[in-house]
C-alpha cells in the first residue's frame, strides 16, 4: 500500500507519494496560492482543500478522486453575522476541517477565523454558522475571546468523540477549549488547569491559549493539547488538565502536536523557544516523545539538523498514519520517520513555507 | 451598455473571461449582472457582506469607486469599467 503525503505550502499543494520507504514529489497542484488548510475524510476519501487567495478572498475545494479533479465548493459565509455589534463579521481564513462522526455520513464541521464554527449536513455544498457557540456570552468579551497573532480569534481545532458524535471540543485562540455534548446547541468551557501567563489572572476561566488539541481514538477521554503556556493532558474528558510540560521547561512552547490514536500515553511534539522568537529551542531542530502520558519526554533528533536551524512547525504541519510521522517546516523542509525506528530523513526542501499536511492513502 | 474589461489573473479561475458589454446603473448592478454570465464570479469580486475586496479595485472612466461597501457608483451606458487587482503583491 503507497502513502501520500499532502503538503500544503504557502504556494501550493505538494503531493508526495511513498513507495518501500522512498518518497518523491509526483504533483503540484494550485501553484502559487496559499494553502490554509487540508483534510482527508477517512470516511469516504474526500480530500478537502482551503486557499487562501490575496486579491479573492477564501476558496474551499473538494476532490473525490485523490486530487484528479477539483471542484470549487461554497465559502462559509458570516453575511449577516457580526463581530462586535456594529461590526460585521467577514471570513479571514478556514483553519480546519473535521468530519462530524461516523453516524453522520455528510457532516462535516469547520473552524474559522474569526471565531466561527460551521456545520455542512451535505458534504460541504452549504454551511451554516453554529449560533450556539457564536452567542456563547463570553465570545463577546475581548477579555476572553481575542486574537492571537492575528486580528481575531479563531478556531483551529475540532474534535469528535468517537463513542457519541454529539459530543465535540473545539480549541480557539485565544478563549480556549469549549465541549458540546448535544451535536453544537450549547457549549462548556472547559479550560481547568490551563494556564494563560500572559493575562493578570492565569488561572482564568476564559483568554486561554491552546495551539492545537487531539484526541485519543482508543481513550476519548484523553486529549492533548499544545499550549501557548506548556503542553497540557486531559484524562477526563477536559474537566481538568494537567501540566505535562517537560522538566526544566523543555518541551513546552511550540505549535505541533501529534498522538497516538491506540495508545492514550504517547505523543510527540516539536518545541520552539519562546512566542517572541519562534525558533527552535538552542537553534537545533528536535521532536520530544512521551510513552508515559507525558511525565517524561525524551529528544528524537537523529538525522534532523543539530545546529543553526531556523525550522518552525506550525500547529497543522505534523502527522502522524500508522507507522509514519512527518512534519514540514516554515523553510519548506519536510520529513519523516517511520515511529520505531526514530531516524528522521528530509525527503523535500526548498519548499515554500509548509502550513499543514495531510495524508492519504 | 458598459464596457467591463478584467484583470487577466482571473483568467485562471474563469478561462472564458473576456470582455464584455453589460447593463446596470450603478457597479452593484453590473457585477449582478456579470455574476449571470460568469456564475461565482461574485464570490471573488465581493466579500461575505458585499463590500469590495479590500485587494480589488474597480475604475469607472479611469476613476477609483468612492463606495466599496454598497458598490452605488452610478454608471452610465457608455462607461468603461475595469476590475483590476490592487497592486498589494509588491
Amino acid at each position: 500500500m503507497s502513502l501520500q503525503l499532502l503538503v500544503g505550502t504557502s504556494k501550493g499543494l505538494v503531493i508526495l507519494k511513498g513507495e518501500n520507504n522512498q518518497w518523491k514529489i509526483e504533483a503540484v497542484q494550485f501553484e502559487g496560492l496559499s494553502v490554509s488548510t487540508l483534510y482527508v475524510d477517512e470516511r469516504n476519501g474526500t480530500w478537502w482543500i482551503g486557499l487562501s487567495h490575496r486579491h479573492w478572498g477564501e476558496k474551499l475545494h473538494r476532490s473525490t478522486d485523490k486530487g484528479r479533479t477539483w471542484q470549487q465548493m461554497t465559502t462559509p459565509s458570516f453575511k449577516d453575522y457580526f463581530y462586535r455589534p456594529g461590526q460585521p463579521a467577514t471570513l479571514k481564513k478556514m483553519w480546519t476541517l473535521q468530519h462530524a462522526g461516523k453516524d453522520k455520513p455528510n457532516c462535516l464541521w469547520l473552524g474559522t477565523e474569526p471565531g466561527g464554527l460551521f456545520f455542512s449536513d451535505d458534504n460541504g455544498q452549504s454551511w451554516k454558522l453554529s449560533e450556539g457557540l457564536w452567542n456563547h456570552p463570553s465570545r463577546l468579551d475581548d477579555k476572553q475571546w481575542f486574537g492571537a497573532g492575528k486580528d481575531f480569534p479563531f478556531i483551529h481545532s475540532i474534535v469528535v468523540d468517537p463513542r457519541d458524535s454529539n459530543h465535540v471540543y473545539v480549541g480557539v485562540s485565544c478563549a480556549g477549549i469549549f465541549e458540546t455534548i448535544n451535536g453544537g446547541k450549547n457549549w462548556q468551557a472547559k479550560n481547568k488547569g490551563l494556564v494563560a501567563a500572559y493575562l493578570p489572572n492565569p488561572n482564568a476561566e476564559l483568554g486561554h491559549d491552546p495551539h492545537k488539541i487531539l484526541l485519543c481514538s482508543a481513550n476519548p477521554d484523553v486529549i492533548w493539547q499544545q499550549n501557548h503556556c506548556g503542553i497540557f493532558r486531559t484524562v477526563d474528558g477536559g474537566k481538568n488538565w494537567d501540566n505535562i510540560s517537560g522538566q526544566n521547561g523543555f518541551p513546552n512552547y511550540g505549535f505541533a502536536l501529534t498522538i497516538d490514536e491506540q495508545d492514550p500515553e504517547t505523543a510527540w511534539v516539536i518545541p520552539a523557544q519562546s512566542d517572541a522568537m519562534r525558533i527552535p529551542v538552542d537553534l537545533k531542530l528536535t521532536v520530544c516523545k512521551t510513552v508515559d502520558g507525558g511525565k517524561n519526554w525524551r529528544s528524537i533528533s537523529e538525522g534532523l539538523p543539530d545546529k543553526f536551524s531556523f525550522d518552525l512547525v506550525l500547529r497543522h504541519a505534523f502527522v502522524k498514519y500508522e507507522k509514519t510521522l512527518a512534519f514540514g517546516s516554515n523553510n519548506g523542509n519536510l520529513y519523516l520517520s517511520d515511529v520505531q525506528d526514530e531516524k528522521w530523513k528530509r525527503v523535500a526542501n526548498n519548499l515554500a513555507s509548509v502550513n499543514c499536511l495531510a495524508t492519504a492513502v | 451598455m458598459a464596457k467591463i474589461k478584467f484583470t487577466s489573473a482571473l483568467k485562471r479561475f474563469f478561462p472564458s473571461l473576456t470582455e464584455i458589454e453589460i447593463e446596470g446603473n450603478t457597479v452593484g448592478q453590473v457585477l449582478d449582472n456579470i455574476e449571470k454570465i460568469y456564475p461565482g464570479i461574485s464570490n471573488y469580486l465581493v466579500d461575505d457582506h458585499g463590500h469590495l475586496r479590500r485587494h480589488l479595485n474597480i475604475f469607472v472612466q479611469g476613476d477609483l469607486i468612492k463606495d466599496r461597501s454598497t458598490l452605488n457608483d452610478h454608471v452610465n451606458s457608455s462607461d468603461e469599467l475595469l476590475i483590476f487587482q490592487a497592486l498589494s503583491g509588491g
